[in-house]
């Protein structure tokens, strides 16, 4: 079994930067197990979460090779935090109506939902971390899985503390106590450094 | 004012101080072309292959410290610049590329000569540019001059479609600053960072430093020799490293490496304490990544924290700038001596010397770099290519001044030497020597006309031996001797220097060989000299591919 490792990057929102974060990946041999990429809350940038094969060396070599990136603009490594991760799922199953009730229980019981139904199949949507997908496909494989989708993962870190850039402009004791959070760094801190 | 495209990005240059650049006009480039007559004061040197621009401009910006710039067509005209922008990626020198691409509106169409050059350059660029609007131009050229100049140094590219060259655009002068929310510069080390590597230096008995490129283009030469003496530390360059210290500085060494002097090897593989320098621990260093002297502590000094432990664990990272790190350092450091680990050195250098000379009737590689040496009196800028002239030139040359070497040391770009030199030789007066192998030679002469237009007193010294020397000798150790497609024959060399209107000399003895030295230093203007070398001739010492330095081989078994 593999070790995972997962890391929160915050990225220009311009075209070309999925490709350059793509092309170090697999320039530099480092395989993603899931990237998913969608609007950050601060404007002009993205969010990408990445789960990465390899554990804490690894990461940290590709944190920093991403952080090299031009239009990376943080990269946060939040493989030892708590986080809550979530991803979601759309599974089309075979299901005659008169297998409907039994299926709609197995799916209240993973607190999913049915988002379709048809003569011979349904849909069923589910939210949560990865095992909790595994563990509901795998009860609905007896009924025949004709089609699956999974978002990836998103993550965030419990608390407090956020995975987003430092603010660019802070004044001298603002700027001292972001360093003392992000740990020990310089000015002009790195902002991947999450130890 | 509204500008053109065009006019803007000569503008731009202009701001830049760019006041060479290297060229080859095509198709969509010709608005640019037509708009060179207006700036006079920017000299466009035109090259032969778009190749030989991409190393010009790395020649020119290894000697001269600045961002070298060059020019190219779209589609073969940019994709020929590729190995000339991944050399100067390897080797971290600030270039800015420049390109045109067909008009907008036929991108991703496969447009006749449309390359997609930014993503080809991806991965061997810093960054890269498409400027899709004339009044993007002037932003995106100052943060490419920016980002290549700055941090760890490397070629941006900026690709321009044509009808943007054309299209006009308000002009208010060359942005002042840049917005690069994702590119911090830190070159201030972490004082506790400092601190630590202080700590492991103070206590160590057998400490080396191991010096690379960085300090030379962070300009901290005067640095390195300041701490090496302070806390008596020897120093040992990597290949990009040497010229960072004096050769005649007494704790200067030589070169480590593949084939480098066998007491630097041992050295390294001896020591407690590992300082490396602006350098990235590369495997043509340090042998065997992990048989590499297993008990050191490693200090690792470099601004580029993605080198900071990727070959290496390390004790003490310090991420920032070598000369700041180096200066933060200095008044840390305990004053040593270390008098027994410097004998134990100096007897290991004496037992075992590099002075593979051979028999004195032969012209061999290495007696010939010595001969330049003494006859340029060690002050010569030598560029070289790849290969065994290569290997000879890093060990035996006595470099006494920062930038006084011009190698491709990352990417091994055979063919470098004919371009590169004619780069440096805009950066300087003084006549650059360019040592050649005649395969390398033989891949980029075209720019023999280049020198001719410019009448640039550039010494070419072509080792010819009629042989890929350095492949014929792995052959030799490693393939049983199974020569194969390794003999490059041999072309009257004289009669094509004379076919492009330049000085031809020849030597085939040692006799002969100083004597054309001496000629070819009162030419004035280009010099092509033939030195027929000994036809069968190996490096030594000699790390095998894979092995450890401590497995160094001195001699033929």
């Amino acid at each position: 079994m593999p070790e995972y490792s997962t890391i929160v990057a915050h990225v220009e929102d311009r075209p070309g930067v999925l490709a350059r974060v793509a092309s170090l990946f697999r320039r530099r041999g480092f395989n993603i197990e899931s990237l998913t990429v969608g609007k950050a809350d601060e404007p002009g940038l993205s969010r990408m979460t990445i789960v990465v094969e390899g554990g804490a060396a690894n990461v940290q070599q590709v944190a920093r090779q991403l952080f090299k990136l031009i239009d990376v603009v943080s990269v946060v490594d939040i493989s030892d935090q708590p986080v809550i991760d979530r991803e979601m799922s759309l599974i089309k199953v075979s299901c005659r109506p008169a297998q409907l009730v039994e299926v709609g229980e197995l799916v209240k019981a993973f607190r999913a939902d049915i988002v379709d139904v048809g003569p011979q199949s349904i849909i069923v949507q589910v939210l949560g971390d990865g095992a909790k997908v595994e563990a509901l496909e795998s009860m609905l494989r007896p009924y025949g899985v004709l089609e699956m989708v999974r978002t990836g993962r998103v993550a965030m870190v419990r608390g407090q503390r956020t995975s987003k850039p430092a603010p660019v402009s802070l004044d001298a004791q603002e700027a001292e106590a972001a360093r003392a959070q992000l740990g020990r760094r310089p000015e002009g801190a790195l902002p991947f450094a999450s130890d | 004012m509204k500008l053109t495209g065009a006019q803007i990005l000569l503008e731009c240059l202009r701001a830049e101080g760019v006041e060479t650049l290297f060229g080859y006009p095509g198709g969509v480039v010709l608005p640019l072309y037509d708009t060179f007559v207006q700036y006079p004061d920017i000299r466009h040197v035109l090259v032969r292959h778009e190749q030989a621009a991409a190393h010009a401009a790395d020649g020119y910006a290894r000697v001269s410290g600045r961002t070298g710039v060059c020019l190219a067509t779209s589609g073969p005209g940019a994709t020929n610049l590729v190995t000339g922008i991944c050399t100067a990626y390897m080797d971290s020198v600030p270039m800015v590329v420049l390109t045109g691409n067909v008009a907008r509106d036929l991108l991703g169409r496969d447009g006749f000569q449309e390359a997609d050059i930014t993503g080809i350059t991806l991965p061997i660029t810093k960054h890269n540019y498409l400027v899709m609007r004339a009044s993007e131009i002037a932003q995106a050229v100052k943060e490419a001059f920016h980002i290549a100049s700055t941090g760890r140094k490397g070629p941006v590219l900026v690709d321009i479609p044509k009808d943007v060259f054309i299209e006009t655009a308000e002009w208010d002068g060359y942005p002042e600053e840049v917005h690069l929310r994702g590119y911090p510069l830190v070159t201030r080390p972490a004082q506790d960072d400092v601190e630590r590597a202080a700590e492991l230096i103070n206590a160590a008995e057998k400490p080396v430093i191991l010096a690379g490129q960085g300090v030379i283009l962070s300009g901290a030469s005067a640095e390195l020799c300041a701490v090496a003496e302070k806390a008596d530390i020897p120093v040992i360059t990597t290949l990009l490293g040497i010229s960072s210290i004096p050769d005649a500085h007494p704790l200067s060494y030589g070169f480590m490496g593949m084939h480098g002097h066998y007491y630097c090897n041992m050295t390294a593989d001896a020591a407690d304490v590992v300082v490396g320098i602006g350098m990235r621990f590369d495997d043509r260093a340090m042998g065997r990544f992990k048989d590499f002297n297993p008990g050191a502590k490693i200090v690792h000094i470099d601004i580029d924290p993605a080198e900071i432990g990727k070959n290496f664990e390390t004790h003490a990272p310090v991420q920032g700038d070598v000369g700041e790190a180096l200066r933060a350092l200095l008044p840390l450091l305990a004053p040593a001596a270390h008098p027994e680990w410097r004998a134990w050195i100096d007897d290991l250098k004496a037992e075992h010397p590099t002075d593979y000379f051979g028999e004195e009737s032969e012209l061999t590689g290495t007696w010939l770099v010595r001969a330049l040496a003494e006859e340029t009196g060690g002050e010569a800028t030598i560029v070289t290519g790849v290969g065994q002239h290569q290997m000879w030139a890093a060990q035996y040359y006595p470099f006494r001044r920062a930038r006084q070497w011009i190698t491709s040391g990352g990417l091994g770009t055979m063919g470098y030497e004919v371009p590169a030199a004619i780069g440096a030789q805009f950066a300087q007066s003084d006549p650059v020597w360019s040592i050649c192998g005649d395969g390398g030679f033989q891949m980029t002469l075209q720019e023999l006309q280049t020198v001719k237009d410019h009448n640039l007193p550039i010494r070419y010294a072509l080792f010819n031996n009629g042989f890929l020397g350095m492949v014929r000798q792995w052959q030799e150790l490693f393939y049983s001797d199974n020569l194969h497609s390794v003999d490059l024959g041999q072309p009257d060399f004289l009669k094509l220097a004379d076919a492009y209107g330049i000085a031809g000399l020849r030597a085939a003895t040692r006799q002969e060989a100083r004597d054309v030295i001496r000629a070819a230093q009162a030419v004035d203007g280009p010099v092509l000299i033939d030195f027929r070398t000994a036809k069968v001739e190996n490096v030594w010492p000699m790390v095998p591919a894979g092995a450890a330095l401590s497995e160094t081989i001195e001699e033929p078994a």
